[in-house]
C-alpha cells in the first residue's frame, strides 16, 4: 500500500512544484495538458469504458465554450455562473448525443455524433454571424477568489485543482456501481441486461457525464484563451481527442493524461525539431501541414502495432524488466 | 429549370463520389472515413499527370488508373492489417490516413488554389440545353460520367464473375472464402474502384473550379447522401444523393445560404432517428457492425 503511495506523493509534488521552476511558455504548454486532460479523461469514460463511440467530442467543447462565451458577453456572467451553465448544457447535448446510442451501434452511432457535431458548429457560426462577432467572442479574464486569471502561472492552480477533482470523480466513479455497469455494457449488451442491468439507463448516463465534463472542459478553454470561435473546434479537435486516449491506451485513466500530453506536446516537439534542422526557413511554411502527417503517422502507428498504447508499452517494459530480475 | 439543372449536377457529383462509400462498406463492411482525402488526392494526380502529358485524353486516364492503383495499394498496405480489429479502429484508421493525406499533399503540392485546367488547355463554356437552363460543358460531362459510372457498376455487379465474388464477400467473408474467393484481392480491387470513381469525381469538379483542400468538404458531405440510401445500396446512393442535392440547392435558393455546409447533416440524423440503415439498406447490417 505504502509502496504504491510514494510515486503518487512524488508525481503531486512534483506538479505542484513545477511554476517555481518551469518558465512562462512552459507553463502553457501545462495548462493545455492539464485542460486536455478533463476532455481525454471524459472521452475515456464514453468509449474507453462503457463502450460508445463519439465523434461528436469538438462539438460538446465548443458547445461549453460558447455557452460560457454568450453568457459572458451578453449579460456578463461571472466564472461561477459560466462553468456550471456549460455543464448544464453539456448535460442536456448528452441526453441527445446519447439518444441514438439506444438504437445504434458501432459506425452507425459515430456518424450520429459526428452529423450532431456539425449542427452544434452551424448554431455556433449562426450565433457570430447574427451578433457580427465575425471572427468570435472575446472573454474577459475571469475572476476566480477575487484574483483576475490573466497569466498562465496564475491558471495554473485552478486548472490542477479541476483536472484533480475530474481524476479523483471519474475513478470513484468508475469503482462504483456506475462504473461496473459500463464495464458490462462495453462487454456484451445483452449479458448485462441479464445480470438486471438497465442497459439505457447506464449508456444515456455514460454520455450525460461524459458531455458534462466535457463541456465544462470546453468553458475552461474559452476563459483561458479569452476568445471562442468556431474555427477552434473542428472535426480535427475530435480526432485529437480520440487519438489522445488510443496513443495513452484504452481503458485507463492514467492513458487518457498520457495521451493528453503526447498530443499537446507533439506539436512543440515538431516545431523544435524543424528549428533544428538546416533547412528550417523552407519548412516553416509548412508546419502546419508537417503536424498534421505526424500526427496521422503516428495514429496509424498506435492503432496497428501498439493497441494498447502507451500504457500497453509501459507494462511490456515493466514485464521485461521483472522477467530479467 | 435552372434549379432543377443544379440539383441534377449536384447529385451528380454527390452520387459518383458516395458510391465509393458503399461500394467500400457493402464489400468490405469498413467505413472509409479517408474518401474526401482519397478523391482530393485523384484530382492532384491530374495535376502531376498535367504536368507532363498536355492532353486531356491522356492525363485525366493516366491520373484515374494511378488512382486505381494507389486505391488498392492503401487496401493491401494499411487496411488489411486492420481485419479482425474493432469497427472504431478501422474507422480511427481511415480518419488517420485522411489526416495523413491532407499533410502530405499540402507539403508537396502547397496549399495554393491551383488550376488543372489550364496545362491540360481545357476551358469550360456554357451551353443552352433547356429554354432558360445553362449547363456548363464540365458538369454536362461530369452528368454523363456518373451515368456510365452507375450503369458499369450495376451491370458489373450484377452480370460478371467478378461482381459476384464481390457481393459473396459482402455477405458472407467466411463462406465466400471457403469457396475459393481471394478475398484480400475483392478487398484490394473495390478500395481501387471505390478511389478511381472518386478521383474521377475530384478530377472533374477541380477541372472545373479549381483544386485546394477544400474539395474534402465535398466528400464529407457525399457520405450523409450514400448513408440516407443505404450504406450497402448503390441504388440507394444514387437516391440519397438526390434528397440531398435537392434540398441543399432549394434551401440556399429560398432559406439561408449558410445552412449549406449542415444541410447533408440535418438529413442524416433524420434519417438516423427513423431508419437507422437508410431508404435502401439491409437491416441486418445494423446488427453486424
Amino acid at each position: 500500500m505504502y509502496k504504491r503511495l510514494v510515486p503518487i506523493a512524488l508525481a503531486v509534488c512534483g506538479l505542484v512544484a513545477l511554476p517555481i521552476w518551469a518558465s512562462t511558455s512552459a507553463m502553457d504548454i501545462a495548462n493545455q495538458i492539464l485542460l486536455a486532460s478533463i476532455g481525454a479523461i471524459a472521452l475515456m469514460l464514453l468509449t474507453g469504458f462503457a463502450g460508445q463511440i463519439s465523434l461528436g467530442h469538438a462539438g460538446l467543447l465548443a458547445a461549453g465554450a460558447f455557452t460560457a462565451g454568450i453568457l459572458a458577453r451578453e449579460v456578463g456572467a461571472p466564472f461561477w455562473v459560466g462553468i456550471p451553465a456549460a455543464g448544464a448544457t453539456g448535460a442536456m447535448l448528452g441526453l441527445i448525443f446519447g439518444l441514438p446510442s439506444l438504437r445504434l451501434r458501432g459506425i452507425y452511432l459515430a456518424v450520429s455524433t459526428l452529423a450532431l457535431h456539425f449542427v452544434v458548429i452551424y448554431l455556433g457560426g449562426e450565433y457570430e454571424t447574427r451578433r457580427g462577432f465575425s471572427t468570435g467572442i472575446l472573454i474577459d479574464p475571469p475572476l476566480v477568489f477575487g484574483r483576475e486569471l490573466w497569466d498562465p502561472r496564475d491558471w495554473y492552480p485552478l486548472l490542477l485543482v479541476c483536472a484533480g477533482l475530474t481524476w479523483l470523480g471519474a475513478r470513484n466513479l468508475l469503482r462504483a456501481r456506475t462504473g461496473r455497469s459500463w464495464a458490462a455494457i462495453h462487454d456484451t449488451e445483452p449479458v448485462a441486461a441479464a445480470l438486471g442491468i438497465h442497459v439505457a439507463r447506464a449508456k444515456l448516463t455514460a454520455f450525460v457525464i461524459s458531455s458534462t465534463i466535457t463541456a465544462m472542459a470546453g468553458a475552461l478553454f474559452a476563459y483561458y484563451r479569452g476568445f471562442v470561435s468556431i474555427e477552434a473546434f473542428s472535426l480535427f479537435v475530435t480526432i485529437q481527442y480520440v487519438a489522445m486516449i488510443i496513443i495513452g491506451g484504452m481503458g485507463t485513466l492514467i492513458g487518457a493524461v498520457l495521451g493528453a500530453a503526447f498530443v499537446t506536446i507533439l506539436p512543440h516537439a515538431i516545431e523544435w525539431g524543424t528549428s533544428l534542422l538546416p533547412t528550417s526557413r523552407a519548412l516553416a511554411g509548412s508546419i502546419f501541414a508537417i503536424n498534421y502527417a505526424a500526427f496521422g503517422v503516428i495514429m496509424i502507428a498506435f492503432l496497428a502495432l501498439e493497441p494498447g498504447g502507451l500504457v500497453g508499452i509501459a507494462r511490456r517494459l515493466r514485464g521485461l524488466i521483472r522477467g530479467r530480475g | 429549370m435552372q434549379l432543377i439543372v443544379n440539383i441534377v449536377v449536384l447529385t451528380s457529383i454527390y452520387a459518383l463520389v458516395s458510391c465509393g462509400y458503399v461500394l467500400i462498406y457493402r464489400v468490405s463492411r469498413v467505413l472509409n472515413l479517408a474518401h474526401g482525402e482519397l478523391m482530393m488526392v485523384g484530382a492532384y494526380l491530374l495535376l502531376v499527370t498535367a504536368g507532363y502529358v498536355t492532353n486531356p485524353m491522356v492525363a485525366i486516364p493516366l491520373a484515374a488508373i494511378l488512382s486505381l492503383t494507389m486505391g488498392a495499394l492503401v487496401y493491401l498496405l494499411l487496411m488489411r492489417r486492420m481485419t479482425g480489429e474493432s469497427v472504431l479502429a478501422a474507422i480511427l484508421t481511415t480518419i488517420a490516413l485522411g489526416i495523413l493525406l491532407r499533410g502530405l499533399i499540402v507539403i508537396f503540392f502547397s496549399a495554393a488554389h491551383q488550376y488543372p485546367s489550364v496545362p491540360l488547355g481545357l476551358h469550360s463554356s456554357s451551353i443552352q440545353i433547356l429554354p432558360g437552363a445553362r449547363i456548363s460543358t464540365l458538369s454536362l460531362v461530369l452528368v454523363l460520367v456518373t451515368a456510365a459510372v452507375y450503369g458499369s457498376l450495376f451491370a458489373a455487379l450484377r452480370l460478371s464473375r467478378w461482381g459476384l465474388r464481390m457481393r459473396a464477400a459482402g455477405q458472407n467473408p467466411l463462406l465466400a472464402a471457403q469457396r475459393g474467393i481471394n478475398l484480400h484481392f475483392i478487398y484490394a480491387l473495390v478500395w481501387g474502384i471505390a478511389m478511381f470513381t472518386g478521383s474521377v469525381a475530384g478530377m472533374l469538379i477541380s477541372l472545373d473550379a479549381g483544386l485546394d483542400q477544400t474539395l474534402v468538404l465535398i466528400g464529407l458531405k457525399a457520405f450523409p447522401a450514400a448513408l440516407v440510401g443505404g450504406l450497402d445500396s448503390l441504388l440507394g446512393a444514387l437516391v440519397g444523393s438526390l434528397i440531398v442535392a435537392a434540398a441543399e440547392v432549394l434551401l440556399i435558393q429560398y432559406v439561408n445560404p449558410l445552412l449549406a455546409d449542415v444541410v447533408p447533416f440535418l438529413i442524416l440524423i433524420a434519417m438516423l432517428v427513423l431508419r437507422p440503415w437508410g431508404l435502401f439498406g439491409t437491416r441486418e447490417a445494423l446488427d453486424r457492425v
